[in-house]
């Protein structure tokens, strides 16, 4: 299959190696992957924070970007999360029956990256080599609006070497929350403590999960307290290989 | 907090007052145990429903329904209470509410003195109105029969959460309130004994007196029912029952969003509510009664039964359609028991006496998005309120809306330039816009940040600092350094070093819209 | 409190302000609104799904979680269930509803004194060590017993203020499940209806469960065929 790379704003400024590493995962599973270089944001912090009239030329943005994709991949719940919860809206409110019929079109195969593994291509074992004791959050959107259920799980213990702990707060609210976690510094950081707790609590070296935004505020946390945890997404666990020397 | 009630109209800032009260420890132990009781407790109740979702979306459409026919069956409610006995009242605002309950207290005495004491069961619409402190400056006093709102009235305080108002206290606090301020002719509270077993006896002492006494009862409503005019109270003390029996007259104030179409919604309703709230397969009690008992002598309850219907700013949420579900609320407190922030502030921090997920919606507008404008704000939008709402209650979105209309009066005219967010905001959508001012805005942050960063043991740069608004993320948190190259200039130079490997969309290299 | 063209704006603005802010809904008679309600999904349980056995079963257990105490008798036994109950619970004067021998088929128990409530005041009524009722409908799903305003179960103040209240449920009056219990009161909708889930409770200090703040702390039960 051609897959086309949706990297997200923050993934392509802060975390190529996620990039990487799903350009990684695909080729080695015999897919090939193109990048629409035009792709820059899908509006979720503008939409989320208040600014939805700002958020709107985004959506435009994105269909020309992808209308003549295969399939669409992205590292990123919360992205996907505000295309597939939010876009027919958007196109709605804009009145544009043309670009309404080409989201309707396009999302279907639009996919969060654990999800076109699991869902799509029907798999679990994607070959990966990760020799280390991990832990796995599950993020609001990829719980809640995604359903990814125990997808990504079923894909992190496929790993070879492998040593996967359940957290005892799994679906418990990292407290991110995009602006949340500046406009309400406090209360996210009260969050945070938690989830590092629960994160501390199974002697895990690393966390993961399928979004950078929970996990530069998760590691963000750790590495202020010196914890030694690493946050990792989980696209680096299913890149990684043996040989890696990681 | 004491003393001042919950106003959003002077209420801090929910940051401000969030961080106040996160400096007390026993509040947050008391929040975080409550919040997970219930919790637990209403997990294994839904459980054990194998119609639970069918359940809610019943409620769910039941609502709508209602919302979409308001007038048609308060219309009917107002039709068939009156032919039962009872006199229905329209507020459209607090004052008027307060107006004519305090009128109705006055002349509900015997030889036309006006009462001094009236009897209340719990309700958040009289909190909402402040109707207390109204009767109060009419020389009359109300004594609060919940015992939540007991310990909350005789300590001058707030309540903190919709189910369980006093959750912020603990038994020996409780203890001193009661010791202090419990005054019954003839009974000596002094030596009272501090188990909550003792606490709950001394309130059933104290109280009894007045339930047999008192003879005017304000109340609110659960539910009203439109078919029959019938009112419903939901409750666990037996206080509600006290008060909607024993008095002669009864005055139930009631949201319009109150009424629900027929006798058999309520199969739905009480199944929702009591696993919901207090996570029981049904509360110990519930009343409906409808009108007044017309018998001439020894009656069933009140001679004279009033109901109070308010709008108070209702009316404008309705006529939001995207924002008309926060109507549906059937007032259980699901939403304040899951949701993570709640959890880590408690009710006060709020500044209403909605708080929580259904506060952060309904009090912004209720105060017709006048006050309380940090509230839709003080979210992270996980969306676990959404998931426990018995009546599905999209939340989340109704936040969102209303952050946007916040925002949208904080940018009209000059006010814009007060705001730096806003202005900041703006400028980062335009640098989405253009894949070319994204690219060189992603350089300029990895220059302007370099003075920031330190570089830790393995060589990584991090921020241990940021400057204004931006300081809030390092208050608890590292900010690792932008990579030195990001991942589209990754690709792109992979592309070029690796023929057959292709890097840009269909239009070529930097795209139809690289500009 | 303000005069009658008063009250009247007040309804009417609140009525007109309704009726704008759900200017989207198109309009409809009632006949229409009633259709629309009727075509709402009610995809939830509605009828039992256990046997006869099963839902009495179903009924004592909630009931004794509720620390109530419940016997189950063949008709024509109650009266003697009922003396057997009060002198074990050491219980002499009963408050009664008017018509409650009537709705039971069979004479209250000599050795006690029952006051018959044709109307006790507060005050009365403070005085009795409990009350005996029967009742409407039970549902076994929740624990529930419904009282209304019929001869046997009379008004709602003395199944209120005694600290004790014995209750007859029959069997034929049991169900499993809240919406058939809502079923068989809708007939007598508009009487007051008392809905009784065990001893009233607060969880208000501390999350402590405690029993009977106000209303009955004790609830027996006879479960008659």
């Amino acid at each position: 299959m051609r897959v086309s790379l949706f990297i997200t704003c923050y993934n392509d400024t802060l975390f190529p190696e996620t990039g990487k590493a799903v350009v990684r995962v695909l080729e080695r599973l015999g897919h090939t992957v193109d990048f629409p270089a035009g792709q820059t944001c899908c509006g979720q912090m503008h939409w989320n924070t208040g600014y939805q009239d700002e958020a709107m030329p985004l959506l435009q943005r994105f269909v020309d970007q992808f209308r003549d994709s295969e399939a669409v991949v992205s590292p990123s719940t919360s992205c996907i999360a505000m295309m597939k919860d939010h876009y027919p809206l958007m196109a709605e409110r804009l009145k544009d029956e043309k670009l309404k019929a080409e989201v309707a079109e396009l999302l279907p195969r639009v996919w969060e990256f654990s999800q076109f593994l699991t869902q799509k291509l029907g798999l679990e074992d994607v070959g990966a080599y990760y020799p280390h004791r991990v832990t796995y959050h599950a993020s609001c959107h990829g719980l809640r609006s995604l359903h990814l259920g125990d997808g990504p799980q079923r894909l992190l213990r496929a790993v070879r070497g492998i040593d996967l702990v359940e957290i005892e707060n799994l679906e418990q609210c990292c407290g991110f929350g995009g602006t949340f976690a500046i406009k309400n510094a406090e209360v996210s950081s009260a969050m945070l403590s938690e989830k590092i707790r629960g994160v501390l609590n199974t002697r895990a070296e690393a966390v993961t999960g399928c979004d950078n935004s929970c996990l530069m505020h998760i590691g963000g946390g750790l590495h202020r307290e010196r914890t030694g945890v690493r946050p990792v997404h989980l696209a680096e666990i299913l890149a990684s290989e043996e040989g890696d020397g990681l | 907090m004491s003393g001042q009630a919950l106003d959003p109209t002077t209420a801090p800032k929910f940051q401000v007052a969030a961080k106040a009260l996160m400096g007390d420890s026993q509040l947050r132990k008391n929040v975080r145990h409550a919040t997970n009781v219930i919790q637990a407790k209403r997990a294994r109740v839904v459980q054990e429903m194998p119609d639970w979702q069918e359940l809610r979306e019943s409620g769910k459409q039941i609502r709508q329904h209602t919302m979409r026919h308001l007038d048609f069956y308060l219309e009917m409610f107002e039709r068939n209470c009156t032919a039962a006995g009872g006199v229905v009242h329209w507020a459209r605002n607090a004052e008027e509410a307060r107006q004519i309950v305090v009128g109705l207290v006055k002349a509900s005495g015997a030889n036309g003195v006006s009462p001094t004491e009236v009897i209340k069961i719990k309700s958040m619409t009289t909190e909402e109105i402040q109707l207390n402190k109204a009767l109060e400056a009419a020389g009359i006093h109300a004594y609060e029969t919940d015992l939540a709102e007991l310990i909350i009235q005789l300590g001058h305080d707030q309540p903190s959460h919709i189910v369980v108002p006093a959750l912020h206290k603990n038994r020996s606090q409780i203890r001193e309130i009661f010791k202090r301020e419990m005054k019954l002719p003839g009974v000596d509270f002094s030596e009272l004994g501090g188990t909550p077993q003792d606490l709950a006896d001394a309130a059933r002492k104290f109280l009894r007196e007045k339930f047999l006494r008192v003879q005017t009862a304000v109340s609110g409503a659960n539910f009203l029912v439109a078919e029959t005019g019938g009112v419903c109270i939901v409750e666990s003390e037996g206080n509600g029952r006290m008060c909607l029996t024993l008095p002669e007259t009864l005055i139930s104030v009631a949201g319009i969003d109150k009424v629900v179409p027929t006798f058999q919604d309520l199969e739905v309703l009480l199944q929702l509510l009591p696993r919901s709230a207090t996570g029981e397969r049904m509360n110990p009690y519930n009343s409906i009664w409808t009108g007044v008992d017309k018998a001439p002598s020894g009656g069933d309850g009140p001679r004279a039964f009033h109901v109070v219907l308010m709008d108070n700013a209702r009316t404008e949420i309705l006529a939001d359609e995207e924002s008309r579900q926060t109507l549906h609320c059937i007032r259980c407190g699901a939403c304040q028991n899951a949701c993570p922030v709640y959890q880590q502030t408690g009710g006060h921090a709020y500044g209403s006496v909605y708080a929580g997920p259904i506060g952060a919606i309904l009090t912004p507008q209720l105060m017709e998005m006048h006050h309380a404008q940090s509230l839709p704000y003080a979210s992270s939008l996980c969306g676990a309120c959404y998931e426990v709402c018995p009546v599905k209650i999209n939340i989340p979105e109704v936040l969102i809306h209303l952050r946007n209309k916040v925002v949208k009066q904080q940018s009209s005219g000059f006010n814009i330039l007060a705001n730096p967010e806003v202005m900041a905001l703006k400028a980062v959508a335009k640098v989405f816009q253009s894949e070319a001012v994204f690219r060189v805005s992603q350089k300029m942050g990895r220059l302007a940040e370099l003075p920031l960063s330190r570089k830790d043991g393995q060589g990584v740069g991090w921020i241990g600092w940021l400057p204004g608004m931006l300081g809030g993320w390092t208050q608890v948190r590292d900010l690792r350094v932008m990579p030195k190259q990001t991942f589209r200039e990754w690709f792109e130079e992979r592309a070029k070093t690796a023929p057959g490997r292709r890097s840009g969309d269909k239009a070529g290299e930097g795209g139809k819209n690289g500009h | 409190m303000g005069t009658e063209l008063a009250a009247g704006t007040a309804r009417e603005e609140v009525l007109r302000r309704i009726r704008v802010a759900i200017a989207d809904t198109p309009a409809m008679d009632a006949a229409a609104v009633r259709s629309e309600w009727e075509s709402l999904p009610r995809d939830y349980k509605r009828t039992a799904s256990l046997d006869r056995e099963a839902i009495l079963e179903l009924l004592e257990d909630r009931l004794r979680d509720y620390d109530a105490t419940v016997v189950r008798v063949k008709a024509g036994e109650v009266s003697a269930e009922i003396a057997r109950m009060l002198t074990e619970r050491g219980k002499r004067k009963l408050v009664v509803p008017e018509g409650l021998p009537e709705a039971l088929g069979e004479a209250l128990p000599d050795g006690f004194e029952f006051g018959v409530d044709h109307g006790l005041t507060n005050a009365d009524l403070d005085g009795f060590d409990g009350v005996v009722t029967a009742s409407t409908v039970a549902i076994a799903e929740t624990g529930t017993i419904v009282l209304q305003r019929v001869p046997g179960q009379g008004r709602r103040a003395p199944t209120l203020a005694p600290d004790y209240h014995l209750c007859v449920v029959r069997t034929a009056d049991v169900v499993e499940t809240v919406p058939e219990a809502m079923a068989r009161l809708e007939p007598t909708a508009s009487l007051a209806t008392t809905f009784v889930s065990g001893p009233s409770a607060t969880a208000d200090i501390e999350m402590t469960r405690i029993k009977g703040v106000h209303g009955p702390r004790f609830l027996d039960v006879i479960l008659s065929a």
